[in-house]
């Protein structure tokens, strides 16, 4: 797991990966997008003027990883829980779709990947693609990170035996926190 | 915060006629620390949207990180609002509250 991300010429990053490592990347952004979905109260997709005015909802999600992709936004205070629902009425719905959009664009952009020479999917990402990459990738590790209780006093996860059943999620959140950090110093 | 200019003088009519909740009082925009955010991340939201120079924006991530949060922004209650989404947005955690 080697591929990083480069400048591309012309604007934008570039990224060549393995077909194992697009498939994992791709395969890993699809649950995402499962996980997040469109949420509660917003099942009124066959009509888009009431989707416009469905109300989000009004308490955080169940799921820890849901939970740390929409957090509370009021935290002190006797009214904070108030606040909190009210704040995520109205701008969970905008936050889920945002965070879907970004993570559909890679998904399209490794489909749409072109092979180098040696048969590797090279990923294209224009400056805009840039942008929703590096939140998704960050979304995604937010998610793994809570599934894996990631903790910065104990670094036991980077040296778990080969047969611990979370090993290749934890390469998994490696592997993607090297690919964000190298598709940022394309960007600054 | 800005100051209202000494010149204009204030008449009897012109004061308010209701008491507004105290203005000098700001909302605050505080980022929690949390374990899988990188560093270079957290730097480059606080330059890209609160354009804060990079001294700044790496000071501000630091405060985050060993003091496990830092107030990054001040205003009216509804831009905090709006940059705690921006936040949410970027993945940071961060909350608003009145300041004290």
């Amino acid at each position: 797991m080697t591929g990083l991300f480069k400048r591309a010429h012309g604007g934008g990053a570039q990224l060549t990966l393995d077909p194992v490592e697009a498939s994992i990347l791709r395969s890993l952004m699809v649950q995402m997008l499962e996980l997040i979905g469109p949420g509660p109260g917003a099942d009124t997709p066959e009509d888009p003027l009431a989707a416009l005015f469905a109300e989000g909802p009004t308490k955080p999600p169940a799921d820890p990883a849901l939970a740390r992709l929409f957090p509370d936004a009021y935290a002190e205070g006797p009214e904070a829980s108030e606040h909190s629902s009210e704040f995520r009425r109205y701008t969970e719905n905008d936050l889920r779709a945002r965070k879907r959009d970004d993570a559909f664009a890679v998904v399209r952009a490794i489909d749409a990947a072109e092979e180098d020479r040696k048969g590797r999917p090279v990923v294209r990402l224009d400056p805009e693609g840039c942008h929703r990459a590096l939140g998704a990738l960050n979304d995604l590790r937010l998610t793994l990170g809570t599934r894996l209780d990631v903790s910065e006093d104990d670094d036991s996860l980077y040296a778990l035996p080969d047969e611990d059943p979370r090993k290749p999620m934890v390469m998994a959140y490696l592997w993607l926190g090297g690919l964000q950090e190298s598709l940022l110093e394309t960007m600054v | 915060m800005s100051v209202a200019p000494v010149e204009i003088e204030r008449t009897e009519s012109e004061s308010a006629p209701f008491q507004v909740p105290d203005p000098d009082v700001p909302w605050v925009t505080i980022v929690h620390n949390d374990p899988v955010n990188l560093m270079s991340y957290v730097v480059y939201v606080f330059q890209t949207y609160f354009g804060y120079p990079k001294e700044k924006a790496r000071q501000l991530m630091l405060d985050v990180h060993h003091k496990g949060r830092a107030t990054v922004s001040s205003g009216t209650r509804e831009e905090m609002e709006r940059d705690v989404q921006a936040m949410h947005g970027f993945g940071l955690w961060a909350t608003l509250q009145h300041d004290k």
